[in-house]
């Protein structure tokens, strides 16, 4: 390891194909449809609206970054795509995902087992509770092979090591043989995407994959899942709240808020012309590191707040979820919800006054 | 080594907060005997000093010992070396009964405000609680003092009955402010205080501490591993690897022109929310090393770059490279 102790990337995302059929209007068929759904959980305080009628595609190779922050159900979304909502409380109350075709929502539970960890697969957060801990890493990893593909024990085994050895694990045949609580949090996580990448899957989704890490260490493992997306042409749905990542790792975003999609747009077009007040808000309330990109320090040294705070799930207000924080909130934003409309080409925003706000229909 | 903090400020007086080569090592015990089988040196030599009015933001990541620094500061753990003087006067050995004054000039935020606040008094109890301890304000003084303090900080007078849990966590965090400014003190040691917070309401609470800063005159010990936030509210900067501070700049040159290699690496390693920026990155490779036994000569030397025979003796002293501008390595 010490003759290697840094590597230097491009800073750029991997070109997408993908992306660029989107952005140039072509109909490759989509890897992954959402259409419509919903997800709620039933509690004694009501029915609480985790996930209300999202509908998005993803397409092979790609990574879509989902952001919101926490409780605008980006995290159930992924869960309901793994069919892994607790349920009680929680249930899948209606919509549709099709994956290469198949409809995940109607399969039996056992054809699902066959698909959850083969064909779709996840990271999640906090390794350390997502790993057994009493088993070591490889058997982990070589247990996903032996059930998806069939293979030996042996020859299980020994794609596990191949697989750490992927994810830029030293020494991988001796880290197989360790328990998840002998490795470092960021080792663990590489065990995590090593596990849910051995079966080759079709659709990687990462649920705030490096949120507990260093920021070194997020780097690194960033790094390492746009470079098995690379190798694999995995497509990635990236659930994060962190901008900075979003803009660094995804070619296309997806805004939610209060369990509904607000905006859709390519990650350049999101970040020069967002069209929905609250990805604006969200924008100008983080620190955006300005010196470091060379701009004058501001001797105001205000951030711009979004007033007031999320609402609550289970009591949403009529019309747009946003209204009653939205300073250009107006009648009929507090009366129903507006329609979700393609404002430019591939930018989807949920907004009745987009277009004299931001002027969203020039060019 | 020299001591940092008092190099580029130009305002004259006392500094609030003074820390001289501060160490805090603790004893990792094994066995039923409890024998002494190594020590963590979660803070190694570290010092600086904060004007009135300034903000020192400390940054590093997990394991550093930054939060550590924040708490052995207030004398909640005790340090096992070196000094910490509050407005010119030693306080590092003084009795917990001759602290109290002092205590009262100096209040910590924490970082999680669910369990930072008693979940069985109310909001007021939990802000007019110092008043109480202190003996500075009593009865219906009290509750009048309690209710500036709640508006000062953006909370309304009516929510004084109201529970912790009746509040959003944007909200506590007000409430650990109020708390913190109850006893109207000169130093703020907010450790992580914004990290638990979603980013729009970030925002608030990071508007609201510069806003008090500016009021006040209140000094800040800003404990941070989000750089961009660090940015934004600090101006001096102070970056901790392993038990020791490795640069300490002004923040204008810790960004532009940073010269010790760690902090160029976690610069390089921030995400910047901007596409149009196309950076090369240079991701350093391999984990923080432990603090138990940390290695030896600069502690960064596993994980350098530019690593030479020397590193991995020699200890670099923390040294004024440039003016204003203290870097601890042997290369620059």
């Amino acid at each position: 390891m010490a003759a290697h102790v840094m590597t230097e990337t491009t800073g750029e995302r991997p070109a997408m194909d993908a992306a660029a059929a989107i952005a140039a209007g072509t109909d490759a068929p989509a890897l992954l449809n959402v259409i419509g759904l919903q997800t709620f959980f039933y509690t004694r305080h009501g029915t609480v609206k985790a996930v209300d009628a999202v509908t998005f595609s993803v397409w092979p190779a790609e990574t879509l970054a989902i952001v919101g922050e926490s409780g605008c159900g980006k995290s159930v979304t992924a869960l309901s795509l793994m069919r892994l909502v607790p349920d009680p409380p929680g249930r899948i109350v209606g919509g549709k995902v099709t994956l290469a075709g198949t409809d995940l929502l109607a399969l039996d539970e056992d054809t699902m087992r066959s698909v959850r960890g083969k064909d779709i697969s996840m990271i999640f957060q906090e390794p350390m509770t997502s790993l057994n801990p009493v088993m070591t890493i490889g058997r982990q990893i070589a247990e996903t092979l032996l059930l998806h593909e069939g293979l030996s024990r042996s020859a299980a085994q020994q794609k596990a090591v191949e697989m750490l050895r992927l994810v830029r694990i030293p020494e991988p045949e001796q880290r197989a043989k360790e328990y998840p609580h002998q490795l470092s949090g960021g080792m663990r996580q590489r065990a995590m995407i090593a596990m849910a990448a051995a079966c080759n899957p079709k659709v990687l989704i990462a649920d705030e994959p490096t949120t507990a890490l260093d920021v070194t260490i997020q780097a690194q493992i960033l790094e390492i899942i746009l470079e098995l997306q690379r190798k694999l042409g995995t497509a990635v749905i990236l659930i994060t709240h962190d901008l900075g990542v979003v803009a660094e790792t995804a070619q296309r975003v997806i805004v939610m808020y209060a369990g509904r999609k607000v905006e859709e747009a390519p990650v350049d077009e999101l970040f020069a012309r967002p069209l929905h007040p609250y990805t604006h808000g969200l924008m100008a309330s983080i620190p955006r590191l300005g010196l470091m990109r060379g701009e004058i320090e501001r001797t105001d040294g205000r951030l711009q707040e979004i007033p007031g705070i999320v609402p609550a799930l289970s009591n949403l207000p009529e019309g747009c979820a946003f209204a009653p924080r939205c300073v250009f909130a107006e009648e009929r934003c507090r009366k129903a919800f507006p329609p979700y409309e393609e404002k430019r080409p591939g930018h989807w925003a949920a907004c009745w006054r987009s277009r004299e706000l931001y002027g969203a229909a020039d060019a | 080594m020299r001591e940092c903090g008092r190099v580029s400020t130009v305002v004259a007086g006392t500094p609030v907060l003074e820390v001289k080569n501060l160490k805090k090592h603790f004893a990792v015990q094994k066995g039923i005997l409890r024998r002494t089988t190594g020590h963590v040196f979660a803070v190694d030599g570290v010092s600086f000093a904060i004007d009135a009015g300034e903000t020192l933001g400390l940054v590093g990541e997990s394991g550093c010992g930054k939060s550590t620094v924040g708490r052995t500061v207030l004398r909640l753990i005790e340090p096992t070396d070196g000094s910490i003087m509050v407005n010119g006067e030693d306080i590092t050995h003084l009795s917990k009964a001759e602290l109290r004054p002092y205590r009262r000039e100096m209040q910590i935020i924490f970082q999680d405000p669910f369990s930072s606040l008693d979940p069985r008094m109310s909001a007021g109890d939990i802000v007019g609680e110092p008043l109480r301890v202190h003996g500075i304000a009593r009865g219906k003084d009290r509750t009048a003092r309690v209710a500036a303090l709640f508006e000062r900080v953006g909370l309304r007078k009516a929510q004084m009955g109201n529970y912790p849990h009746q509040f959003s966590g944007g909200q506590r965090q007000r409430i650990g402010i109020a708390r913190a400014l109850a006893l109207e003190p000169k130093l703020i040691i907010g450790d992580e205080p914004v990290s638990s917070l979603d980013v729009s309401i970030q925002a608030q609470v990071l508007n609201l501490m510069m806003d008090l800063q500016r009021e006040l005159g209140l000094a800040y010990l800003f404990i941070s591993h989000n750089l961009a936030v660090v940015e934004h509210i600090s101006h001096h900067i102070a970056v901790m690897y392993l038990g020791r501070i490795v640069e300490y700049t002004d923040k204008k040159t810790l960004f532009t022109a940073p010269l010790h290699p760690y902090t160029e690496s976690l610069l390089s390693a921030v995400p910047v929310p901007d596409p149009a920026i196309k950076r090369k990155k240079r991701i350093l490779q391999g984990d923080v090393p432990s603090p138990v036994n940390p290695p030896a000569g600069c502690h960064f030397h596993t994980r350098c770059p530019y690593a030479v025979e020397r590193c991995k003796v020699e200890v670099p002293a923390l040294r004024e490279v440039r003016p204003g501008q203290l870097v601890a390595c042997h290369l620059r």
